[in-house]
């Protein structure tokens, strides 16, 4: 019996990690909301995040971004959250199919293309149709802001073709940020973002094709009242104002 | 079957048993959740044939520049005692234990429009790397070259000093040692480090995306494409990385005789 005790040694780590995870949940920790957002949200929630912890005395807002889909998906498998952010209806509609939200989904913001160019627009790009003369990037087709670009850009029959079709759009900011592209296709609220490092133009007919941000609790959460203060929150005037100094507009 | 030495003892046995579990597990699973039915429609789409032809012909490319620049570096820090030898092998080895990104965003650092050698190659040429098959190859070599200067370099010296000596006394130059012996000696090396060189070329997918972007037919390999993919279509994401499990299997094939022969 004493021969195997090392392989018990070896495997203690394992069985103290297992561990870890279920005395998370335990009593006598401050009660934690779990807000599962998009990337594009991180400066609005966080913002939220403070507010709502102010109000609420002892609970802490535990917030995860990340990409939409990968956020529904790893609910949809029955991950632990209290609420669900996403910034397009595909994405919710995963959570959705899964049986995984409490309550109808809500749409709480809306985000629109602009074009970002360098400081000062030195290549001149002032509307989509520019866009012909410059090495340009936007999102890849399959990814959302790839798909909200390509209807924008089919809608306004532009048929320049970019030299890069970038993983998401965060890649898509950078590329410009950095110089490598003159100019680029991404989120109002991800050039706000961006601040001093690139020039945003407003694009005609942006507002017809936004990105729409869906809301909703989840079921697997474990005080739905909490995820209700949430959702109210972002609804109230001061969650619609953090959103607009984020970059969104109002749905 | 009886080993003379006794039994394997369990303290060593369950641990091995896990790590084959560990790597075996996930790619099994892959396997398993793959939909056939949909994966000969898969293999025809026009985005995956372009897709893995560059990918093949950029690993290659990348490979050949690596054996042309990786050979005579490997030589001379197997040959070549000079100040500073162990200084430059640990620069050279450094892009091995870069995480992938860092090495786009280092590339883009030298080689960007903006970058030290990338902004003056821009106004002599007008030529740029991002964006272009070229800066996919070489990001493809700036990961690959210390796979092959690295293993070639062992090969060299295995191949030792004193057969180089032994040519030298029958009145070969070192150029003509380095052609006739060392070469021929260290070839399977040679080889097998230009294969893993070309293998971690194709699985490149960090430096690549940081540096070159993403676009059909001149900068989205293989792993670009599984990335993409994935975010829309996960059956079609999964048979494309069966295809490339597929490649990768050959290439472990390939090398068969050196890695998983018996000794």
């Amino acid at each position: 019996m004493t021969k195997n005790l090392p392989v018990l040694v070896l495997l203690l780590p394992l069985a103290l990690a297992g561990c870890g995870g279920d005395s998370e949940a335990g009593a006598g920790d401050p009660e934690k909301l779990q807000v599962l957002a998009a990337a594009s949200l991180t400066e609005a929630f966080t913002t939220l995040a403070d507010d709502f912890e102010t109000d609420h005395d002892g609970v802490e807002v535990e917030l995860q971004f990340g990409s939409s889909t990968d956020l529904a998906e790893t609910v949809a498998d029955g991950a632990p959250g209290d609420v669900l952010a996403t910034a397009d209806e595909t994405a919710m509609q995963i959570a959705v199919d899964a049986d995984v939200t409490a309550e109808e989904p809500v749409v709480f913001a809306e985000n629109q293309l602009v074009i970002v160019t360098a400081p000062g627009n030195p290549a001149g790009v002032e509307s989509l149709d520019d866009l012909a003369d410059v090495d340009w990037v936007r999102c890849a087709d399959d990814v959302p802001c790839g798909r909200v670009a390509l209807s924008l850009l089919d809608g306004a029959g532009v048929t320049a073709e970019p030299v890069s079709l970038e993983v998401d759009v965060k890649a898509t900011l950078e590329k410009v940020a950095t110089g490598e592209a003159d100019a680029g296709l991404v989120y109002a609220s991800d050039a706000v973002t961006a601040g001093d490092d690139v020039e945003s133009v407003a694009i005609d007919g942006a507002q017809e094709v936004p990105a729409v941000y869906y809301l909703a609790p989840l079921a697997q959460s474990s005080d739905a009242d909490l995820a209700g203060d949430w959702i109210e929150l972002v609804e109230s005037a001061s969650g619609r104002q953090a959103l607009e100094d984020a970059g969104f507009s109002s749905p | 079957m009886r080993d003379p030495l006794g039994r394997a003892p369990a303290v060593l046995l369950v641990p091995a048993a896990l790590a084959t579990a560990l790597l075996v597990v996930p790619l099994a699973a892959m396997v398993a959740a793959t939909t056939w039915s949909g994966l000969p429609a898969q293999l025809r789409s026009e985005p995956l044939r372009e897709a893995l032809w560059l990918s093949l012909t950029t690993a290659t490319a990348a490979a050949l520049i690596c054996l042309v620049l990786g050979l005579p570096l490997a030589w001379v820090l197997a040959r070549i005692d000079f100040p500073g030898r162990s200084v430059v092998r640990a620069l050279v080895s450094v892009p091995l234990v870069l995480p992938p990104v860092v090495a786009g965003v280092a590339l883009r650092t030298a080689f960007g429009r903006r970058g030290l050698l990338g902004e003056p190659i821009l106004e002599l040429t007008g030529f740029s790397f991002p964006f272009t098959t070229w800066g996919v190859v070489l990001s493809h070599v700036f990961v690959a070259l210390p796979f092959v200067v690295i293993s070639v370099e062992g090969a060299f010296r295995a191949a030792g000093r004193e057969y180089d000596a032994a040519a030298a006394t029958l009145g070969a130059g070192r150029w003509t040692a380095f052609r006739r012996v060392s070469v021929p000696l260290a070839l399977p090396g040679i080889v097998a480090g230009l294969v893993l060189g070309w293998a971690r070329a194709l699985g490149e997918f960090g430096a690549t995306i940081t540096f070159n972007g993403n676009y059909p037919g001149t900068t989205q390999v293989m792993p670009n494409l599984i990335y993409v993919t994935r975010q829309s279509d996960q059956d079609a994401a999964l048979a494309l990385s069966l295809v490339m499990l597929l490649v990768s299997v050959a290439v472990l094939l390939l090398l068969r005789d050196r890695w998983l022969g018996t000794p």
